[in-house]
């Protein structure tokens, strides 16, 4: 563990919570989980950016920003500034009003007021080539790189260095991203081609193509929503890496730990609003919670011992192959009773979108049966499976949960539209899907200028609050929901993880999967872990030890701790 | 709040509902197809200004205008102008309904050429048939034009829905497979032998479309054609049957998620598109050629690209796009008449005003409010 970040002198993280009751912070089990993995760029640096800095002006400042939509204001007058080698974390719900203001930084948009300073010079940014120009990078949630390139040529793309005439100076360019990858302690082949490389190090080579073009400043949004705990470790050391060497980083997110872990100075934006400022060295994530939603906020969910009923979904000896016809569910058995929730936990990829898939009627089955209420129901269609009292929240909320130009009313019926009253005969009734909507988007509190807008402008949270209001306001027997929180806030964790436990307690049976292992601790009443396409076990959620939990996860070896899964087959 | 127009959802690289925008938006694709439609004029005028210098009186400021006025005059002016327009404006609505509907699914059907091809072929062949009294001649040789064009969408419909071949190449293929069969069906097998040159029998007269108005030859095919668009209308927007084919045009994971066959909704939306550009066909049989001539001359079922695009897929503005069309083509005759500019000139205009369709974002620059950046990925070429 020499190299865990935490041990290093940069800028330390706030003492672990776990003084404070009930809160589990995911970086323990990862690091357990994860405990042979090396940590590359926890440099030594032995300065404290944070106190070193403050004593010249700052790299960045934003004064008194202020951006009006149409209805809405998406900031108000906002101050923030960051100094040179600092993190400074923006915390805010999603439609807080983050990417607003980064995007006012990057020239996207312009502000209705407000100036923004750079070295205290104040400065008008009239677009990205002049943002960049400036010294500010920006590294955006979904990467701009283009796969068939090689890391090289994705990095100087836009800005190549030109030898003689039109020809590249292919040769020059890789050796300044050889010597910038040195510089930050990168561990990247510039010749690898980028569409091979994995999530994590396609992030790092969008931050050196940023530093490439001589960003000071480096704006990160929500950079690690899209990386494995591992990857988000070591992203955490590169950040350090560049902050120590004096580049000033704004970290958004709406991850507390996250935020805790890594930033020097946490701003949180509420309603386009700065409602305060914290120090993640005293701050607790009750803290930063209630700051970013405006009350206090459970972060425990809330339930009563279940009382489980007759077996609902009887799943036996399930195999399910992938597109490319390798097995990647095999020969799973499970029962989720009435009245509980069993929990897969795993760690992505190992089978549980598959699963989940032919459960729902949208992959066939190869071998095996599932039964629903007594009904075998594998290799059924979904239409089939939805009339039988099966609700589902699809992992890819986006993809598959939602048809984004669509408005939020049409969006709220997409299951159900070919049933009375939203039809008859084959017509659809526009009255009913309008008052269904007037009724649901208050009952789930969609937060949403009307029902006619495209799903398409809402934030993240509303839009899987749109999916939740479908599937749960009608009569079912299965609740199946994958990743039902990914990527959301504590807000709309909240809120769904209270709607899963009322379901569960009306008497549905409900089966979480999720790769958020805290998600399925706190939920689920019983845990099945899949390992490889397998489910290596099932334990009682009550005496369930996340580290146990946690090392069959990475292992697949549930040893003589764990029950077999086939116990109840 | 802004609203987004047609987000590409997924990774698909050819995505006709891309251009559709959302069904909220429609006050602002209608003010960007009017100023699209005044540039393409304003290009014809430049390019009628421009031409006047090579006239023996040198350039002549108000030459566009009186061009633009003989054509309107032409045109709109008297009743046979009116009965020209009508007639012109008829296939154009149905060809371009044909394609239209392909792009709420999802599919982009180039195919109505060879479906418009079908459907007169067997307007022609079932119009010959004696002995059945007027209205139900009509009526039966309309329906076996429609069944013939909708044979010719379920070919593409049924290759894609089965083994994932693009409608796009199999409905160029199948245009040409049309165009030469037919041509050799019309010219040999069929062929009139009292005729002087190639093509089938006239059809007879209980098959022909009623003339609406006395002196001219507008026949009832623009009822049809406003008919089906309602129709059409009423099918995408009204019935949970359009509800589907538009969700498998928007997003078609989240069709098979809610319970929709897209693989069904693809061969119903490619057939009923092949039925609306064979009636177009069978219309144009009945109402004006009578005959299918060998060396079939007529580009109404790619007009209907054209048409489909300036409509923004919308029946409605399907209708106006193909009105639109028809007023300049018919009125182009007088145009050229009166002024001596050339009837091409009339595909400048057209050709312009598709471009500046296309050309939307450049279009949105001159609208107040034109939205500068609502994410980062869409804005940035347009803002570098």
């Amino acid at each position: 563990m020499a190299d865990d970040p935490r041990q290093t002198p940069s800028p330390e993280p706030s003492p672990p919570p776990g003084s404070s009751p009930g809160i589990t912070r995911v970086p323990d089990a990862h690091t357990l989980i994860e405990d042979a993995v090396t940590f590359a760029g926890a440099g030594g640096t032995t300065i404290d950016p944070s106190v070193a800095a403050r004593a010249v002006a700052p790299a960045l400042e934003m004064r008194g920003i202020t951006k009006r939509f149409p209805g809405v204001i998406a900031n108000d007058s906002i101050d923030i500034e960051v100094h040179p080698g600092e993190i400074h974390a923006l915390l805010g719900e999603n439609g807080a009003g983050k990417t607003t203001l980064m995007n006012i930084l990057y020239g996207l948009i312009g502000p209705d007021e407000g100036e923004i300073l750079l070295d205290g010079e104040p400065v008008t940014i009239t677009g990205p080539a002049d943002a960049i120009a400036r010294g500010i990078g920006m590294v955006h949630q979904h990467f701009m790189l283009v796969p068939v390139f090689s890391v090289a040529e994705n990095i100087v793309l836009g800005n190549e260095t030109m030898g003689t005439g039109p020809l590249l100076d292919a040769k020059a360019a890789e050796e300044r991203i050889h010597t910038l990858a040195e510089q930050f302690g990168f561990q990247i082949d510039p010749a690898a081609k980028v569409g091979d490389l994995s999530v994590g190090l396609q992030q790092r080579i969008e931050i050196l193509k940023a530093l490439y073009r001589g960003a000071r400043v480096l704006i990160l949004d929500e950079p690690t929503a899209v990386l494995t705990p591992q990857e988000t470790r070591e992203i955490f050391g590169v950040l350090r890496r560049l902050a120590a060497e004096g580049t000033s980083i704004v970290f958004i997110s709406h991850k507390l730990y996250e935020v805790l872990e890594i930033a020097d100075r946490i701003t949180v934006i509420r309603r386009g609003r700065v409602v305060g400022q914290a120090d993640p060295k005293t701050a607790t994530e009750e803290d930063l919670a209630e700051m970013m939603v405006g009350r206090e906020v459970s972060l425990v969910v809330d339930k009563t011992p279940a009382s489980p009923g007759d077996v609902v979904l009887d799943v036996t000896g399930l195999t399910v192959t992938d597109d490319r016809g390798t097995v990647v569910v095999n020969d799973c058995s499970f029962q989720v009773r009435a009245g509980e929730i069993l929990g897969i936990a795993g760690v992505a990829g190992n089978g549980q979108d598959e699963l989940v898939e032919a459960l729902t009627g949208l992959r066939r089955t190869r071998a095996g049966r599932a039964t629903l209420s007594g009904t075998e129901v594998n290799n059924r269609s979904a239409r089939e499976l939805s009339g039988r009292g099966l609700a589902y929240i699809p992992g890819d909320r986006q993809r598959y949960g939602l048809v984004l130009p669509y408005p939020v009313e049409d969006n709220l019926i997409l299951t159900r539209y070919h049933q009375q009253p939203f039809s008859r005969f084959g017509v659809v009734d526009a009255g009913a899907i309008s008052r269904n909507a007037a009724e649901r988007i208050p009952e789930f509190d969609i937060r949403t200028p009307s029902g006619t807008v495209p799903a398409s402008t809402l934030s993240g949270g509303n839009q899987q609050k749109i999916i939740v209001a479908r599937e749960f306001s009608r009569p079912i027997v299965l609740l199946l929901a994958d990743q039902p929180t990914r990527g959301l806030d504590v807000g709309s964790i909240e809120f769904i993880h209270k709607q899963i436990v009322a379901k569960r307690d009306a008497g549905a049976a409900v089966l979480l999967v999720s790769a958020e292992l805290d998600e399925v601790l706190e939920l689920a009443d019983r845990i099945g872990i899949m390992y490889r396409g397998r489910l290596v076990a099932t334990l009682d959620a009550a005496g369930a030890e996340k580290e146990k939990v946690g090392l069959i996860m990475a292992t697949g070896d549930a040893g003589e701790s764990g029950e077999r899964a086939r116990v109840q087959a | 709040m802004t609203s987004e127009t047609g987000p590409g959802q997924g990774g698909m690289s050819l995505n006709p509902t891309s251009l559709l925008g959302t069904d909220r938006g429609l006050g602002r694709q209608f003010t960007s197809t009017v100023v699209a439609i005044l540039l393409g004029l304003i290009v014809g005028a430049l390019l009628i200004w421009l031409s006047s210098a090579l006239s023996e009186d040198g350039f002549q400021l108000d030459l566009p205008l009186a061009a633009y006025l003989s054509l309107l005059q032409g045109s709109l002016g008297n009743e046979r102008g009116w009965a020209n327009t009508f007639n012109a404006a008829t296939p154009l609505i149905l060809t371009g309904l044909s394609v239209a509907f392909g792009f709420r699914a999802g599919l982009f059907n180039i195919g109505a050429q060879g479906q418009f091809f079908l459907g007169a072929f067997g307007a022609a062949i079932l119009g010959t048939t004696v002995g059945i009294p007027f209205p139900l001649h009509v009526i039966w040789t309309l329906v076996g034009g429609f069944l013939f064009g909708a044979f010719w969408g379920f070919i593409p419909g049924l290759l894609k829905a089965w083994r994932g071949a693009h409608e796009v190449v199999v409905t160029i293929m199948l245009n040409s497979v049309a165009a030469l069969s037919l041509n050799w069906l019309a010219g040999v097998v069929f062929r009139d032998p009292a005729a002087t040159f190639p093509r089938t029998s006239d059809v007879e007269g209980s098959a022909l479309l009623p003339i609406l108005l006395e002196g001219t030859r507008m026949h009832a095919g623009i009822l049809i054609a406003v008919g089906a668009a309602l129709a059409v209308w009423f099918l995408l927007f009204k019935t949970t049957l359009g509800f589907e084919i538009r969700t498998v045009g928007a997003n078609p994971s989240a069709a098979r998620y809610a319970g929709i066959r897209p693989a069904r909704i693809t061969v119903l939306t490619m057939s009923l598109a092949g039925g609306l550009a064979g009636t177009a066909g069978a219309i144009e049989i009945l109402g004006i050629t009578k005959n299918y001539p060998a060396e079939y001359n007529t580009t109404y079922g790619f007009d209907g690209i054209a048409v489909a695009l300036l409509g923004r897929a919308h029946p409605f503005g399907v209708v106006g796009a193909a009105l639109l069309f028809a007023v300049l083509r018919a009125g182009s005759g007088a145009m050229q008449r009166e002024t001596g500019i050339p009837v091409d000139i009339i595909s400048i205009v057209q050709g312009a005003i598709i471009l500046f369709v296309a050309a939307e974002m450049v279009i949105r620059r001159f609208l107040p409010g034109g939205r500068r950046a609502t994410g980062g990925a869409a804005a940035a070429p347009s803002a570098a």
